[in-house]
């Protein structure tokens, strides 16, 4: 086992985890601000198919970006008006979004299947990149990868240093005495879902434009659910967000290598790794803590200034 | 094109024959297992059924139900076509199997076939394509390609299907490079292209130059395409998808299949049979050859491929050694379709076992 | 326009609702079948009347409805009590794999007990597989909701793992499907012609058996407590870990139940993708029902009846697939927003409130 091996693992356990940190990102800040969005799949996929269509028609992966990010928060809309202006249950406007984000991403996508695209490439950046162990792994990744660190960057010193992440998580512990103090908890609520609309439609960018740069149909295969049941593992903070996307990344890259060595395992019991992996360590987590959860304890539930 | 229009002179020259039978065209359902957006599989059966449903014109009348569940939704579908009035309903994926068999019981007087499985009745037939023989040829070009010599191959499930390509890639590599490896990763999908990619890029990591794959999407070969190596597609001419990786495709023409069939049942000459057709009848062909592959092993693979049309070769002919070096096949003898339909060991120079 | 709340929730809106939600779907749906140039009229009838226009249609539609219907009654009381579990996929995968397992052992062996004993090992094998979420719940404090999906996973790998391995049927061909049950393992047809089994009794019977504890029992009040305030149900302590314990294996009994009715009766086998979905689509079927028993068994035909009337249009119509996820989408959306109608009304400029003859907040003019 060479550096540069290792650093491929690293590169590739990067890779994978990057669709689901940014999903994973824009759930903790909607969930931060009290709301419970589980529509997640059906916005990496709407995501996904209009930043194909878009790289696809202008034939600009930028515009292909822009476009996903923007489908992502556009029907997150949907989701923010019905849940966070009707009061609809979460849960349940979260599920029927995702359902309609499959229709909607396999009826628009429909004309796209089995075109390609050149895809983003990845970018070296010069001295960085020869780093051993790790610079292929975080300096020779592709514009999005860059993209999701800087998010995570931006997010972490938010969520920790900043007077809007104190007000995020002040609606979403108590939304009734933010309320009081003069903040405008359902605007605030209606942009971390947008927020997080744009995320998980980004995430479907990167898999449709640099991932793997083609539109199918189902392309997230379930990614959306696992970011969140990641951001719950996190327990809604974002470094360990970031530690959770990369354990799972690893764990899903490691079943596959310990294939190619030939272990005779099956491989349908390898698969199990990555989801036992997130148990064992959340149970040990919720140990060390002896506190308990520390979900935003008005999670889910509606607001209404009226009350 | 020319053959084309012979065939639809042709059946229409049957049809005046017929005289009445011009009234009702026959309706003909397929059953898809994924969305035709699958890019893949279903994708591939459903240019099968433009392709027919252009050629016959108003003889025939076709529709398609997709995403059907190999659970207890496809018998409804099945059952609702054939008492929708379709004639001749084509199931396409192996789990239809048993729902197709019950479904036919209860409608005698519809024509069913099915893709890939080993059951018939009265009025249910099967078919499916040789794919193995593209795979081979494939496998020749992958071969001649490695310098690590060891080629990657991502599989979905290690079902017979799989396993019997997985073995023709191999002894077609080692017709080329007789030091040849292979190992194998399943992902336990038919489509997830990220799993597919993480799959591929873990061969790679482990020394694999030249990557193969049995699953539906084309992210195989965009991950080698990124990593400056080779890759083989399967189902379709997966060039666009890394032209610079891309050294050839393994490919299904299903539409040659349900032509033959359809017309069967127009002539009303169908029986229940167990198709399987390969290069020979055009069911499978390979993409061309990447400009970077040597002359002389595109002459052998040409070569190979004319005698596997002409009979003279056949994929599985002796010597054949398992993993262990026990002869399976002697020489001078080839496996029969029997033995090749319920294929679970692995030929040698492959690594791993087949998970059990 | 604005909205109000109400002093109390108008009982009208809470059966005009659902009707006015049903109609704006059919409009939506209607024009959504106009822009993709197919008459809406029939359309309309493809999708929702013409695969229920027979005896034929509607035991279909009973087969899709039985499991859906099994799996939401152990959910609805989970909700209820806010206990999370979205882990009915993977309940229902493991006693499959369990049920399957022993009707392969049973299929030399005749008896009337038989068939009891496969029902109970599928309940029991639910029971387990949701017993390990209540175990890391009360005793670990990991969250259900995490648990449960990485539960649905490992579940299904089990499965994939049964199939392809110890369970494959040895005349098969090697390929990943179970020997064909015995006829004496599979679950009594209502009639020879159709595919329904008497598990639709055993769904109804259960439904009628909740409804009554949940309106007649401490026990029901004890849920409703704890669903209602937290605070409350933390203060009667152990008592709440029991109701945790046996909310979930409950619900894992009854998706266990499910998964009988379908391994035992239509698919008759075990194949690596039994699990349509049953698990995910009993939690809309919970919500659309607004957790009440009548509610999710309206709300069970109506959701089946939205995937039989989808394969419906594409056989008639030719239409594509992604036709069934817009509507159900739409329809959930409809619903959903029309709830709001319960607890508030629609106030115009100028007008006033909007009044409905039963409304009870007349008297308070705003």
């Amino acid at each position: 086992m060479d550096i540069a091996f290792i650093d491929n693992v690293l590169f590739a356990t990067v890779r994978t985890a990057t669709p689901l940190l940014l999903v994973a990102l824009g759930v903790m800040i909607s969930e931060r601000s009290g709301v419970l969005n589980l529509g997640q799949e059906g916005m990496v996929l709407v995501g996904a198919a209009l930043a194909f269509i878009a790289a696809y028609v202008t034939g600009n992966m930028g515009w292909g970006i822009i476009a996903g990010a923007f489908a992502g928060m556009l029907v997150s809309v949907l989701f923010a008006f019905i849940a966070l202006s009707l009061m609809a249950n979460q849960v349940a406007t979260g599920l029927a979004l995702t359902i309609f984000g499959t229709g909607l991403s396999a009826f628009v996508g429909a004309d796209y299947v089995g075109q390609s695209i050149a895809g983003l490439s990845p970018i070296s950046i010069p001295l960085l990149s020869s780093i051993p162990f790790i610079g292929k792994a975080f300096f020779a990744q592709d514009i999005m990868v860059y993209l999701s660190f800087c998010l995570f960057g931006g997010l972490w010193w938010l969520m920790r240093a900043t007077r809007l992440g104190l007000i995020i998580r002040s609606v979403g512990e108590n939304p009734e005495a933010a309320h009081a103090l003069g903040y405008p908890v359902r605007k605030i609520r209606y942009c971390a879902v947008l927020f997080g609309g744009a995320m998980a439609g980004l995430a479907g960018a990167y898999l449709s434009l640099a991932y793997t740069p083609m539109w199918s149909e189902g392309i997230a295969a379930g990614r959306g659910w696992i970011a969140l049941a990641l951001v719950v593992f996190a327990s809604w903070r974002a470094n360990r967000v970031l530690f959770g996307a990369w354990l799972f990344g690893f764990a899903s890259i490691l079943h596959l290598l310990l294939q190619g060595y030939g272990y005779a395992i099956s491989p349908n019991l390898l698969a199990m790794l990555p989801y036992l992996v997130t148990i064992i360590v959340l149970v040990i987590m919720m140990q060390r803590k002896q506190g308990g959860s520390d979900a935003p304890r008005s999670l889910g539930r509606p607001f209404s200034p009226s009350r | 094109m020319l053959l084309t229009r012979l065939r639809q002179t042709l059946a229409l020259l049957a049809l005046v024959a017929v005289g009445n039978a011009v009234a009702e065209p026959l309706k003909v359902g397929f059953v898809y297992v994924s969305p035709v957006g699958d890019a893949g599989w279903t994708y591939m059966h459903e240019q099968g059924r433009q392709i027919v449903s252009e050629e016959f014109g108003d003889q025939i009348e076709t529709s398609f139900v997709e995403g059907v569940a190999e659970g207890a939704d496809s018998e409804r579908v099945i059952r609702n076509l054939a008492k929708s009035g379709y004639d001749l309903i084509f199931t396409t994926s192996f789990g239809y199997m048993n729902p197709t068999i019950k479904a036919a019981k209860r409608f005698p007087r519809t024509t069913f076939e099915h893709a890939t499985g080993y059951k018939m009745a009265k009025n249910v037939g099967n078919y499916m394509t040789r794919d193995h023989e593209a795979r081979y040829l494939a496998g020749m070009v992958a071969g001649a390609m490695s310098k690590t010599d060891v080629l990657g191959f991502v599989g979905a499930f290690p079902i017979p299907e799989v396993i019997r390509g997985i073995n023709a890639y191999m002894l077609g590599a080692q017709q080329t490079n007789p030091d040849i490896k292979m190992k194998v990763i399943w992902v336990n999908t038919w489509h997830d292209p990220a799993r597919e990619r993480e799959a591929a890029e873990s061969l790679m990591l482990q020394g694999a130059d030249v990557l193969a794959m049995h699953t539906d999407s084309p992210a195989v070969i965009q991950a080698a395409e990124a990593n400056g190596k080779y890759a083989t597609g399967f189902n379709s001419d997966m060039s666009a998808y890394g032209p610079k990786a891309h050294l050839t495709s393994a490919m299904q023409h299903w539409h040659n299949m349900y032509r033959a069939k359809i017309q069967a049942v127009l002539d009303g000459s169908w029986k229940p049979t167990s198709v399987w057709h390969g290069l020979a009848e055009g069911a499978n062909d390979i993409a061309p050859i990447h400009k970077d592959v040597p002359e002389p092993i595109v002459a052998l693979v040409e070569q190979h491929k004319a005698q596997i049309i002409a009979g003279d070769r056949s994929v599985f002919q002796g010597p054949i050694y398992n993993q262990s070096n026990t002869i399976m096949v002697s020489d001078g003898q080839q496996m029969t379709d029997a033995e090749l339909l319920k294929f679970n060991w692995y030929v040698k120079g492959i690594e791993g076992k087949i998970p059990q | 326009m604005r909205i109000e709340k109400r002093l109390q929730p108008s009982r009208a809106m809470v059966l005009l609702s659902p009707v006015l939600a049903l109609v704006l779907t059919l409009i939506a749906g209607a024009l959504l079948f106009k822009m993709l140039g197919h008459p809406a009229g029939l359309s309309l009838y493809n999708y929702f009347i013409n695969p229920i226009s027979d005896w034929y249609g509607v035991s279909e539609l009973l087969v899709k409805v039985t499991p859906l219907l099994l799996c939401a009654i152990g959910l609805m009381l989970c909700f209820k009590g806010k206990v999370w579990n979205i882990g009915a996929e993977g309940q229902f995968i493991f006693a499959a794999l369990v049920s399957g397992y022993v009707s392969l052992q049973l299929m030399a062996v005749e008896g009337f007990w038989v068939l009891p004993v496969i029902i109970v090992a599928g309940a029991l094998a639910g029971m387990a597989w949701a017993a390990i979420a209540a175990l890391l719940k009360t005793h670990f404090q990991a969250s259900e909701i995490l648990t449960t999906i990485m539960l649905n996973y490992i579940a299904l790998n089990l499965l994939l793992w049964g199939v392809h391995g110890p369970l494959k049927d040895p005349d098969g061909y090697n390929f990943p499907e179970s020997a064909l049950f015995a006829d004496h393992t599979l679950l009594p047809l209502l009639s020879e012609d159709y595919r329904v089994t008497v598990a639709i009794y055993i769904a109804l019977l259960m439904l009628a058996v909740v409804w009554f504890v949940l309106s007649k029992s401490i026990f029901g009040f004890q849920i409703r407590v704890m669903g209602e305030s937290a605070g409350a149900a933390k203060f009667a302590g152990y008592k709440n870990r029991l109701l945790v314990w046996s909310l979930l294996l409950f619900s894992g009994a009854m998706a266990g139940v499910a998964a009988v009715s379908e391994v035992n009766g239509p698919v008759g086998q075990l194949i690596p993708t039994l699990n349509l979905g049953y698990g995910y689509a009993a939690i809309i079927v919970v919500f659309m029902g607004r957790m009440h028993p009548i509610g999710i068994l309206i709300a069970s035909f109506l959701l089946g009846l939205t995937y039989v009337g989808g394969e419906m249009v594409q056989i008639e119509q030719g239409m594509p697939k992604s036709i069934v996820g817009l509507f159900q989408g739409m329809l959930l959306f409809f619903l959903l927003a029309c709830d709001l109608l319960i607890q508030y009304r629609l106030v115009l400029p100028g007008f006033g409130p909007i009044r409905l003859p039963s409304d009870r907040t007349k008297q308070v003019a705003s």
